[in-house]
């Protein structure tokens, strides 16, 4: 497919002239998108860099299958474009982003409707879809939740247990984190970048560490590359443990809960014994990671993953093994494969629907280059699912975290970092335990940002969620929600 | 079998609740560093080095005046420790870091070279909630790290419960309410009308640089630079996280709940308040640290 795509090819974590990407006029440029996704691409990120009064549109997309990525744009325009979302449902949260930022509106979007700052920053007051009807009736949860969580909202239409359709309404955990970087990169930017999604410090720290690198044309040292990717798959661990214990408390289920509660904790404390910090702060940065891992450390780490994977493999056995667990999950809160290709899921949860799509194994960067956990795929689509791909790449990230911790490669901790290129576009994607993050730099003439795209997976993954509970009882969504585990604020920024 | 495994399993490993408070506390990871100390009066005259390497801005130098490192705003990157020639900014490796007053927090003036560690509640408050803490969290912003190292608290190893602290699912049934993030205008309201809902007396907890002062994102715009912009703070706990150990000392600190606490108040002299000795049902449950 990549070889007669229009598009100019892009290899993950490198960059490009700003000038060689192919330009088209907007339309135009919307239909040549639309016919490389209709040809299998998949959308990246979508998003406008202005220029002037006017904007220029940027797609940054997928070829999986061909192990490599593609970026375009279009001419500067002014004020609307055909949409995208019309024919590809996977670009409806993209566009709606678009407009709301530039006011630049896609013309023909089912939808349109801001991302995060609905009715002057009161999400919960804005537009909902409605279902009419003597029965029905409409449940409405947040921002605020009953428990330690991030703030979100969500409007369930519902005839009797029954939900029909939920609509999730986000944006209270905005911070302005991409407004702030126009002109940057500023002091603040890397703490920022760890800050998206906390318990994805590391993905998005990489993430962010990589486009400065392949802005200075430059890789950060072996070692390097070796340790973001250990305290990667930590990060997996940590928190897919989490989920199979957050999972088995909402179905009562609580030895599994019990153990994994702890399990969890000495995931993230592994983290902690790399750079000091549970979730890996301070650890990764432009041109290398902060902290060593002599073989003396890395030894006493392998040993105590051991036990740490030994104690989750023991406590997923009796989770699986209760036939009480597996009758509540089994046909729970089920995407199809055809929805999940559509909405372009990413992460476990398109692996859980079949999809074979993993940015470790189709887009290799960094140290995913030298070596690889197997893709975990376990078709189904539902919570059963997700769950059995959490545990399936629990074993797997954790053979292959013991493999190389016996392994450390030489070759230094940081190299000293140029300065970005100017008129350059960088893209990097890290396929962080929620899935695919995605992040774009596009410089200007002084070598700054002129536009810093973030994409975090649950930007693409919380329609998933609403699409599940449809048809399930209003009941199910704790189990159906902690099977997804979105992020809050990795989709608000 | 899971139900023979899970029994089996239970009767080996046994209570797995750590010690402390009465035992020793679990060690911090070697490179956490724990809270920092300033020796302003190392500084030479005119160095600056620090200042620009603190990415939120926590440290500045006046002309003619000490240098200052305000550790409610720090994410404790340590890049200042690492350039200081003079290593006038040192890690204390103490997990203890929760304080009562914003002030407490600003390091570098003589005699203020550490943290000046929360005093407890005032009795009234120690005899309403010192047996039995409800907590509401609010995420205003915050990453999930915040909220994750919180949530821990209620695991196994830490048992939260055993204090009588415990996080609830209502603000009408808490005493106090414990914020994360650095409050974004999106959560305002939301958090006014959660503390408002919350009966009197009721205390409010501040967990994080975002929450103490805006953290990270300190000055940008769609942020209020933490809730003691909108509410009126008890507790303050520093950290980028803080460490789950930190936020448990807050806790407990506050509630006078420390044996050092205790030891401090068989140390004073008569006359002053001495934190009450708590109920005198304590044998009943082996968990329950002594009065």
């Amino acid at each position: 497919m990549s070889a007669t795509t229009p598009f100019a090819l892009i290899a993950n974590a490198t960059s490009l002239p700003w000038a060689a990407l192919p330009v088209w006029p907007a339309d135009e440029f919307v239909t040549a998108t639309a016919a490389e996704l209709q040809r299998g691409a998949r959308l990246c990120s979508w998003f406008a860099v202005p220029e002037g009064e006017a904007v220029v549109l940027v797609a940054v997309i997928a070829f999986d299958a061909d192990n490599t990525l593609a970026v375009g744009r279009s001419l500067p325009f002014g004020r609307s474009y055909p949409s995208l979302t019309a024919t590809h449902p996977q670009a409806h949260l993209f566009e709606r982003e678009v407009w709301e930022n530039h006011g630049i509106t896609p013309e023909g979007h089912p939808w349109l409707k801001p991302v995060r700052r609905a009715n002057r920053n009161a999400p919960a007051n804005g537009e909902f879809f409605h279902v009419d009807g003597p029965e029905i009736h409409e449940v409405a949860v947040g921002p605020v939740h009953a428990g330690i969580i991030e703030p979100g909202h969500f409007r369930f239409q519902c005839a009797g247990e029954e939900v029909l359709h939920l609509e999730i309404a986000l944006g209270y955990q905005h911070r302005g984190i991409e407004e702030v970087l126009e002109n940057g990169p500023h002091r603040s930017t890397l703490v920022q970048m760890e800050t998206i999604a906390g318990d994805a410090s590391i993905a998005h720290g990489t993430a962010y560490a990589s486009v400065m690198e392949a802005l200075a044309d430059m890789e950060a040292p072996l070692q390097a590359q070796w340790l973001r990717g250990i305290a990667l798959e930590l990060e997996r661990l940590a928190n897919h443990t989490g989920d199979i214990g957050a999972l088995a408390g909402d179905v009562a289920f609580l030895p599994t809960q019990s153990a994994c509660g702890k399990i969890r904790g000495d995931f993230l404390n592994l983290t902690a014994m790399i750079c000091g910090n549970r979730f890996g702060r301070t650890l990764v940065r432009p041109g290398g990671v902060r902290h060593g891992l002599d073989p003396e450390r890395a030894a006493q780490l392998a040993e105590r993953l051991s036990q740490a994977l030994a104690e989750t493999a023991q406590a997923a056995a009796w989770f699986w093994d209760s036939s009480s667990v597996r009758s509540r999950f089994d046909n729970v809160g089920v995407v199809t494969l055809k929805q999940a290709a559509e909405i372009g899921l990413v992460g476990p949860a398109a692996r859980a629907c079949g999809l074979v799509r993993d940015v470790r194994y189709d887009h290799p960067a960094g140290w995913h280059r030298f070596t690889q956990a197997p893709v975990a795929v376990w078709p189904g689509g539902d919570v059963s699912a997700r769950a059995r791909i959490r545990t399936l790449e629990i074993q797997r990230s954790g053979e292959l975290l013991l493999e190389q911790l016996a392994n450390p490669p030489d070759f230094g901790l940081f190299a000293p970092i140029a300065p970005p290129a100017p008129d350059a576009i960088a893209v990097t994607l890290v396929e962080s335990w929620r899935g695919e993050v995605c992040h774009v730099a596009v410089t200007g003439r002084r070598g700054h940002f002129r536009k810093y795209k973030i994409t975090d997976p649950s930007f693409h993954n919380w329609s998933g969620l609403a699409l599940s509970l449809r048809g399930t009882a209003i009941s199910d969504f704790p189990i159906c929600n902690k099977s997804f585990n979105l992020s809050y604020c990795g989709h608000d920024l | 079998m899971f139900i023979h495994d899970t029994i089996l399993h239970r009767l080996k490993t046994g209570c797995q609740t750590m010690a402390y408070p009465d035992g020793p506390p679990p060690p911090l990871p070697d490179r956490h560093g724990g809270a920092l100390k300033v020796d302003a009066a190392k500084c030479a005259d005119g160095c600056r080095d620090c200042v620009p390497v603190c990415p939120t801005e926590a440290i500045t130098r006046a002309p003619g005046k000490p240098v200052s490192l305000d550790l409610g705003r720090c994410v404790f990157c340590a890049a200042c420790v690492e350039i200081c020639p003079q290593h006038a900014i040192t890690q204390t490796g103490d997990h203890r870091m929760a304080v009562s007053n914003r002030d407490d927090l600003l390091l570098g003036d003589p005699g203020k070279e550490q943290i000046r560690l929360a005093a407890s509640l005032d009795e009234k408050l120690r005899k309403l909630f010192g047996r039995s803490l409800r907590l509401r969290q609010v995420s205003a912003g915050g990453c999930n790290a915040c909220e994750a190292d919180t949530n821990v608290l209620g695991t196994i190893g830490w048992d939260l419960g055993r204090f009588g602290i415990q996080f609830v699912a209502s603000p009408r049934h808490a005493d106090g309410l414990l914020i994360t993030g650095p409050v974004t205008k999106a959560m305002e309201l939301a958090l006014k009308k959660t503390y408002d809902a919350l009966p009197d007396p009721k205390i409010v907890i501040a967990v994080g640089a975002c929450a103490i002062a805006g953290g990270p994102f300190v000055g940008n715009p769609q942020v209020n630079n933490g809730a003691e912009s909108i509410l009126p703070v008890d507790l303050f706990i520093p950290g980028c996280p803080p460490h789950p150990l930190t936020i448990l000392d807050g806790l407990l600190r506050l509630l006078d709940r420390l044996p050092e606490q205790r030891k401090q108040a068989a140390a004073a002299p008569v006359g002053v308040d001495v934190p009450s000795s708590f109920p005198q049902a304590a044998h009943l449950n082996p968990h329950l640290p002594p009065a």
